[in-house]
């Protein structure tokens, strides 16, 4: 018989010289790694429950603690690794289907980092922004391709509702349920001082963040939990969720242990049972049925709001877009296959979905060629990392950036890729109050601003670099972009040439 | 009262016009398929003579909506309260997702009827169907009551196929002799007994009275009641990489 041993990922290595046994470790492990021996009268830890969070590591006072690697191998082979052998260790012991969290770590190309973005020399001059006027506010929502008078000959200045970014980034949709009160609390308030806006997701809206509509979209998916007339309108927009990066073509399943206290109040189902938000909307079978659903949220919401559709970057996503663009919807979100999530099953999101570059570039040129471009605003996700990332996106076409795992990091997060466990040491994914107090809202916002505004900075320098002033110039600006070591191919549907030519 | 001749008015503007109408109780005539009326609507009376189209009463939020003729898909799609009394047939996804308030449809209804229906404490929705449903009835539904009466079915299931498919919370009552052959293995369907009569005897009372029917008539025929099976619930095997 098959013997279903599986070997700790990762040894935790601790300098006994340097550890006092204050135990702080033990304290602070939700998954029960360290803990005191009374006979030996020291630390000792059970490395196959160490998920490699670096909680314990952060908060060690004399830094006795690492957690590496373990060199422990199966017989080399570059087909049959070791990964993929545990694989099938884990399913034939179970039966079940892999759940993984967070975007895939796969060494997929990543195409920001095949990109060089230009800087002007002598015929164009830069631009100092520490000291010139530099323009990064932007608006998103349908755009008006021609100027409208008013019968005296003024212009008339009527737009559909626009939502008004001071930096093109938004934090992106993130359920409460998924993620902890505090967590929401700090993204809701870093919008609110940056002049930017987070996202509820699909559980609802918490009765304490209607303060913060005026910074916040609402999401309504499959499942509609917690969407009721007082939640349309207590956002800035509405985003219809018809797929997700990190899992197209399926939907979401909170498990009703997770369906507790405020979480069941803030979804409106009874807490223990399963929220089920379906892979389709049940009303949508064409892009006819989704301009339904479109203009049924501009009735609700009395034509205020902006709706953004949110789709997954799939093969066909230019298609895809185009028909969004017809709907009715003022913004297309579009969502990478490097995007994050709160649980995801692993096949599909190591495997399905195509990259944010591609899908971008794509959508762009597909809309500009049809001429419905202006019909809606592009943002885009799906591991935006940076602000040299947002500038390539911009020059590529986007309007503005959705961010959700560069904000977590910056709230904590460590990336260990457990978030479907709901113990996450640093009070983001879970709903266990000791581990969610971790988190201080107050000073998770500060690190949020802090973050976005170093990046407005990183981007203004870029942009003035260029010789640009204002985002509007870089928008769709390709000849800004050259590619590093790309085919022909990839080149073409870049639409950007190689670098020296 | 406000009376209102639509005709070929463009459903935006019929709507503002609800929307902004300072009168409670309004009556549409000759309604030609606008969609969305009363969408998102509180406080008001709105009757509709003519055909409504798609997503009336969508996000209902209080109003008492009465169509004197058939309606069409998506009728109270999100409803959140109110009432929807239709005098005829709906068409497909009537109260998708709706989280309160009623919907009593005298005739038949098509597709998808009552899908993913929730309930939340004080809000419990209720669904009445007078004749019979399409397939996927109360499909994935989570909380509330969807009763189907089969008045014109001499007893047959009065539902299509995949009745209660991804049911996990609510009930269903299905007024006829025999089952429908195909239900899922998630569902338990019993006889109503005297307790679930009586849970249902207010809402069909209300019902009747609606459309004059013979409330003792009805009740005498048999019912049975679905409710999702806990001790063989949907559930997906799962292991952590």
């Amino acid at each position: 018989m098959a013997i279903n041993y599986l070997y700790p990922d990762y040894e935790v290595i601790r300098n006994q010289q340097r550890c006092i046994n204050c135990r702080v470790c033990e304290r602070q492990c939700a998954n029960e790694v360290h803990r005191y021996d009374e006979e030996l009268k020291m630390m000792v830890s059970d490395e196959s429950k160490c998920v490699n969070c670096h909680r314990c590591v952060a908060l060690c006072p004399t830094r006795a603690l690492k957690i590496v690697k373990t060199d422990n191998t199966f017989k080399e082979n570059a087909n049959w690794t070791g990964e993929a052998i545990t694989d099938v260790y884990r399913q034939a012991g179970t039966g079940g289907v892999l759940l993984a969290s967070m975007g895939t770590p796969k060494n997929y190309p990543v195409y920001w980092d095949r990109m060089l973005i230009n800087a002007s020399q002598v015929t164009n001059p830069s631009i100092d922004p520490l000291r010139e006027p530099m323009e990064t506010t932007t608006f998103l929502g349908q755009k008006s391709a021609k100027i409208r008078r008013n019968p005296d000959g003024s212009i008339n200045t009527k737009t559909t509702p626009q939502l008004k970014l001071s930096v093109p980034v938004m934090f992106s949709a993130m359920s409460y349920g998924s993620i902890s009160y505090n967590a929401h609390k700090s993204l809701a308030l870093a919008a609110q001082k940056l002049g930017i806006f987070y996202n509820t997701g699909e559980g609802g809206l918490h009765e304490d963040f209607y303060q913060y509509g005026p910074n916040t979209i609402v999401q309504v998916a499959s499942g509609r939990f917690g969407v009721h007339p007082g939640y349309l309108k207590a956002g800035a927009a509405i985003e219809i969720k018809m797929g997700q990066g990190a899992k197209p073509g399926i939907g979401g399943h909170l498990p009703g242990a997770k369906i507790v206290g405020d979480v069941s109040k803030t979804r409106m189902i009874p807490q223990g049972t399963d929220a089920i938000s379906p892979a389709p909307h049940h009303d949508i079978y064409s892009i006819e049925d989704l301009r339904q659903l479109v203009f049924m949220l501009k009735e609700a919401t009395n034509y205020e709001k902006p709706v953004i559709v949110k789709i997954a970057a799939v093969h066909n996503v230019s298609a895809i877009a185009s028909g969004v663009a017809r709907s009715g919807a003022d913004i297309i979100a579009i969502d990478g296959f490097r995007g994050g999530t709160g649980a995801a099953p692993a096949r599909t999101r190591d495997n399905v979905g195509i990259p944010i570059e591609l899908a971008l570039a794509c959508v762009d040129r597909r809309l500009r060629e049809e001429g419905i471009r202006n019909n809606v605003s592009i943002v885009i996700g799906g591991s935006i990392r940076n602000s040299a990332d947002i500038v390539k996106a911009i020059a590529l076409g986007a309007d503005a950036v959705y961010v959700a795992t560069s904000a977590l990091i910056a709230l904590g997060c460590h990336l260990c890729r457990t978030c479907h466990l709901g113990k996450c040491n640093w009070g983001i994914a879970t709903q266990r109050p000791d581990l969610v107090k971790r988190l201080n809202p107050e000073v998770g916002s500060e690190r949020l601003v802090n973050l976005i505004n170093a990046w407005n900075h990183e981007i203004k320098e870029m942009m003035g670099g260029m010789g640009i002033n204002s985002i509007e110039a870089l928008r769709g600006n390709r000849l800004m972009l050259r590619g590093i070591g790309l085919t022909e191919k990839e080149l073409q549907i870049l639409g950007i040439l190689h670098a020296g030519e | 009262m406000k009376h209102i001749d639509v005709h070929g008015m463009y459903f935006k503007d019929l709507n503002q016009i609800i929307r902004l109408s300072k009168d409670q109780h309004i009556e549409l005539k000759d309604v030609e398929g606008q969609r969305y009326i009363g969408c998102g609507l509180s406080g008001k009376v709105i009757d509709i003579y003519g055909t409504p189209g798609n997503a009336l009463g969508a996000c209902l939020d209080g109003t008492q909506i009465i169509v004197h003729n058939n309606a069409q898909d998506a009728t109270g799609d999100t409803m959140n309260d109110g009432a929807i009394i239709i005098h005829g047939s709906c068409g497909d996804a009537a109260g998708y997702s709706m989280r309160g308030g009623k919907i009593f449809i005298r005739d038949s209804a098509g597709y998808r009827t009552g899908i993913h229906m929730k309930a939340y404490q004080e809000k419990q929705p209720l669904l009445v169907i007078g004749d019979r449903a399409g397939s996927f009835l109360g499909e994935y539904q989570a909380g509330g009551t969807i009763i189907v009466l089969g008045l014109h079915q001499d007893g047959k299931p009065p539902v299509g196929y995949f009745c209660g498919t991804g049911m996990h919370g609510g009930k269903i009552f299905l007024r006829c002799d025999n089952l429908p052959r195909d239900l899922p293995e998630q569902v338990v369907a019993q006889t109503a007994m005297e307790e679930d009569l009586k849970e249902i005897s207010a809402p069909i009372e209300e019902f009747c009275k609606a459309f004059s029917l013979d409330k003792d008539a009805v009740m005498q025929q048999h019912f049975f009641v679905l409710t999702p099976n806990t001790s063989n619930p949907y559930k997906q095997l799962y292991t952590y990489v």
